[in-house]
């Protein structure tokens, strides 16, 4: 058995620290790299939609060619989709979620370590398409006819990434639920848990059974392209509509793995600043499951127009609108959780005030879609594309903005200049609106969706301008807030446990950054709010559980970026090996190379190491 | 977790595959993994359904055709056997007997290796009869969901080869307990799902 070296305290050169972080399974640390990982696909998707947005400012535009718009726009989804927003939330929920629920790590971290180079190495996959062929260029949906006919290797590194990526994700979902089932400190019974908890464990649940069917689908879709299936090919006996359907089956649970996060964030933010109890907090648990259940029985909604027939269009349409039911119970509990607060308007806090009317617009827009009869109008035109981007921007986005500035504090010890903050919030809440309110009317007055020009004289020209301007707004936004990191982390100010002084849950309660044991000793949880009413009767800290005993730890590996690693190279062999004789060599060697990875893993026994009590007496002493 | 802990039969706790913190992961875990593995199998099956005898125009190959019942009689039966032999094992693992285990284990893996190899000629006398992977939409489906399942199997194999030789000299503990019984809980779920691709796939592709 060994022990932990001193090693924690001590600097490092440059190669250490790279095999540090290429190694740690450290719940902490790997929330820190899908920051990392998600905030630079976030900038390179928003570069992307600067591109749509600039050749969409005049009409008769060509500022980019039109097969290279459409590569932009399929780029762009794909990338804020799956590769920026997603794995931003799974950064918050990896770093916060076990130290809301008194954990020491999440249940498998060896495997949530797995998940972030899945992802990562996908993403990168994904976008070495600009520079080894052509980028896809389907859409973020890759409807299967117009996939199956694109030429070049577009779809390919579209259809491999995404595989690799979504594996990680439902890894790392597989991963969170555990940790909530079987992990909570004693206590923390469910109906204890903080919402940012509840709405991880729903969303996780949402991975579980909406993934499987997208990493299907996409092995279709390989399948076709790749390996002479004929799954959508209907000379061949084979129905494009399938794709469609397993499409959304993933696709719309896929809006509310996104969206759920974000309303968790928005409640801890809402009550923290009102310094009151989240009003109906069972009713807000309880409307979460149920939306978490509805999401499932709603895709068709985006099919209204492929022909399903009334009887089925008509189901769905009553499924996606009783959504709305849950959604609305939301609003209000939120509303009467700052009615009769005492509101501090701090940076989070704008960000949720300004989350509610964006949303409930972004709500509005889809409960009218969601009437098949007026969604045959509304489907395809920009009205859809201002719908989404009121529901992800102004409900998701707003949600990670609010999330940085509120937990960044607790994730690196500094805090974020709440006056730059509110500069960012300003630039982007008044961009958004302008960016995306005009594109309603741009939609009724029926431009299609997806174009890459638009001509003269159609009333359009005015409403793409201001358009194009409030992407630049948010961009700025965005610039500022890049800024505001790096002055805070220059200048290194150290703050202690509770920066916000309004903490209510256990993260507040110990260090900022944690300690890599996060919890000296198992707390004791006591109630709702933990944290809160710790202080309300005056102590500093939170009760144990345990008297101060050895803590044990995972150890690192190296592993996890080999298995990638071994993926990613097969990728390229499975792609390739249509034209290139090396290819069928090269994708087993990648296979090969992870089934040796896994061999190892199994046959080798990792029991981790212990922390001794007095090394914990010693760190903690240190600490004050 | 210690390794060196010694155990007896009467030490040994009824539930050795989740008497550690770890083990109760991992039991959870599979679970939820055998969850998301259901959905799975239940896309492959719903396009399967969808393409069943979808072929182009002069295509000869249809499941009345095609599929020969006592060969995968055969199969199923050796497949449901051996989860009865995993049962067993599982049986003897929770009395504390390593040795009875490992031979009931091998027996499984041997009997998975038999369906394995009556799968690998059935499809290939089926590529011999030109029912290949392209040969229409209805093949692709059939391949991919029928060799999925096979795939599954071999992992199974693998996994459990590495268990048996792994563990040969050293005898069941609590961490090693967890991944026995993981293991057939997974040889469990490979078996019901065959289950399901014999009635759906084969008896209700001859008979339906
Ligand atoms: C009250 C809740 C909601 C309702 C009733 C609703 C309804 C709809 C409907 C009917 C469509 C299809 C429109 C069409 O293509 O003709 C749609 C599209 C879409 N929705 Fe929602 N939605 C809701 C919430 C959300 C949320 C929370 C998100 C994401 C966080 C979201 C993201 C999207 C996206 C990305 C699309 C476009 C997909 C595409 O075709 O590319 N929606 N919504
Ligand atoms: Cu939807």
């Amino acid at each position: 058995m060994t022990t932990v070296a001193n090693s924690v305290e001590q600097k490092k050169g440059f190669g250490a620290t790279l095999w540090d972080w290429l190694t740690t399974v450290d719940h902490k640390k790997i929330g820190i790299l899908y920051l990392i990982g998600g905030g630079f696909f976030f900038v390179l998707g928003g570069i992307e939609a600067l591109m749509i947005r600039l050749q969409l400012l005049i009409p008769n535009n060509d500022f980019v060619s039109a097969g290279f718009f459409n590569e932009l726009i399929t780029m762009h989804g794909t990338t804020m989709i799956f590769l920026a927003a997603m794995p931003l939330l799974f950064g918050f929920m990896n770093f916060i979620m076990p130290l809301q629920i008194g954990a020491r790590d999440v249940a498998f971290p060896f495997i949530n370590s797995l998940g972030f180079w899945m992802f990562f190495l996908g993403g990168l996959f994904l976008n070495l398409s600009w520079f080894l062929d052509a980028a896809p260029d389907a859409g973020w949906t890759s409807y299967a006819s117009l996939s199956i006919a694109s030429p070049g290797h577009g779809i390919d590194f579209y259809a491999i990434g995404l595989q690799i990526a979504g594996a990680g994700t439902l890894m790392g979902g597989i991963n969170f639920l555990i940790t909530i089932i079987n992990m909570r400190a004693p206590g923390m019974t469910y109906m204890r848990m903080p919402l940012f908890t509840w709405t991880t464990f729903i969303a996780s649940a949402l991975i579980l059974f909406a993934f499987p069917p997208l990493t299907i689908g996409l092995f279709f879709l390989t399948f076709d392209r790749m390996f002479g299936a004929n799954f959508f090919d209907h000379t061949m006996g084979g129905n494009t509509i399938i794709w469609e359907h397993i499409f959304w089956i993933f696709g719309h649970p896929e809006v509310y793995i996104l969206i759920l996060p974000a309303f968790g964030i928005f409640s801890e933010i809402f009550s923290t600043f009102s310094r009151k109890r989240l009003f109906g907090y069972s009713a807000m648990v309880f409307a979460t499951v149920l939306i978490g259940f509805l999401g499932f029985m709603v895709w068709a909604h985006h099919m209204f127009t492929v022909g399903l027939g009334p009887t089925a269009n008509a189901i769905f349409a009553v499924a996606t609108m009783a959504i709305a039911v849950p959604t609305g119970v939301k609003i209000f509990n939120w509303l009467l959780t700052i009615w009769g607060g005492s509101i501090k308007i701090t940076t989070p806090m704008l960000y949720a005030l300004g989350f509610i009317p964006s949303f409930v617009m972004g709500g509005v827009t889809g409960v009218q879609q969601g009437a098949a009869p007026l969604d045959y109008q509304l489907h395809d035109s920009y009205f859809i594309v201002a719908h989404f981007h009121y529901v992800i921007v102004g409900g998701v986005v707003l949600g990670i903005l609010a999330a940085t500035h509120y937990w960044w504090p607790k994730m690196f010890g500094t805090m974020l200049s709440e006056k730059l903050g509110k500069v960012t919030f300003w630039f982007f809440f008044i961009g958004f609106h302008m960016t995306f309110f005009l594109q309603h009317f741009l939609g009724l007055m029926g431009m299609p969706r997806r174009v890459w020009t638009f001509m003269d004289g159609q009333g359009w020209n005015l409403f793409n301008a201001i358009s194009t301007v409030g992407a630049i707004l948010m961009g700025i936004a965005t610039i500022v807030l890049i800024i505001n990191i790096i002055i805070t982390t220059a200048k290194n100010e150290r703050i202690g446990n509770d920066p916000w002084e309004d903490g209510r849950t256990l993260e507040w309660a110990i260090p900022s950054p944690p300690p890599f044991y996060n919890f000296a000793q198992t707390p004791l949880v006591r109630g709702l709010d933990t944290y809160w009413i710790e202080k309300q009767e005056g102590h500093n800290g939170y009760t144990a559980a345990e008297p101060v005993t050895d803590i044990h730890m995972p150890n690192g590996s190296i592993i996890p970026f080999f298995m990638t690693l071994g993926l990613f190279i097969a990728g390229f062999g499975a792609m390739y090996r249509i034209e290139h004789s090396w290819g069928l060599a090269v994708l087993i060697f990648g296979l090969a190379f992870t089934f040796l990875m896994m061999a190892i893993r199994s046959v080798k026994d990792d029991l981790g190491f212990y922390v001794t009590k007095e090394q914990i007496r010693r760190m903690e002493r240190g600490r004050n | 977790m210690d390794l060196n802990t010694k155990f007896t039969p009467q030490s040994w706790p009824d539930h050795p595959e989740t008497a550690t913190m770890e083990g109760k992961n991992k039991f959870v875990g599979f679970w939820l993994f055998l969850g998301g593995e259901t959905i799975l199998f239940a896309t492959l099956f719903a396009t399967y359904l969808a393409l069943k005898n979808s072929v182009p125009d002069g295509n000869e190959f249809r499941t009345e055709t095609l599929f020969e019942l006592p060969l995968v009689f055969v199969m199923t039966m050796l497949l449901l056997t051996s989860s009865l032999t995993s049962v067993y094992a599982m049986y003897h693992m929770k009395n504390y007997n390593f040795k009875q285990m490992q031979v009931w284990l091998a027996i499984t893996g041997f009997l998975g290796l038999g369906f394995l190899a009556l799968e690998v000629y059935e499809f290939n006398h089926y590529i011999h009869l030109g029912f290949t992977y392209g040969n229409s939409a209805f093949s692709s489906a059939f391949y991919t969901l029928v060799g999925t399942h096979g795939l599954h199997v071999a992992v199974g194999l693998v996994w459990l080869t590495l268990l048996i030789l792994r563990n040969a000299k050293r005898g069941l503990n609590l961490y090693n307990a967890t991944k026995y019984y993981t293991f057939s809980l997974y040889w469990h779920f490979i078996d019901v799902v065959w289950v399901f691709i014999f009635t759906v796939v084969y008896l209700m592709g001859v008979v339906g």
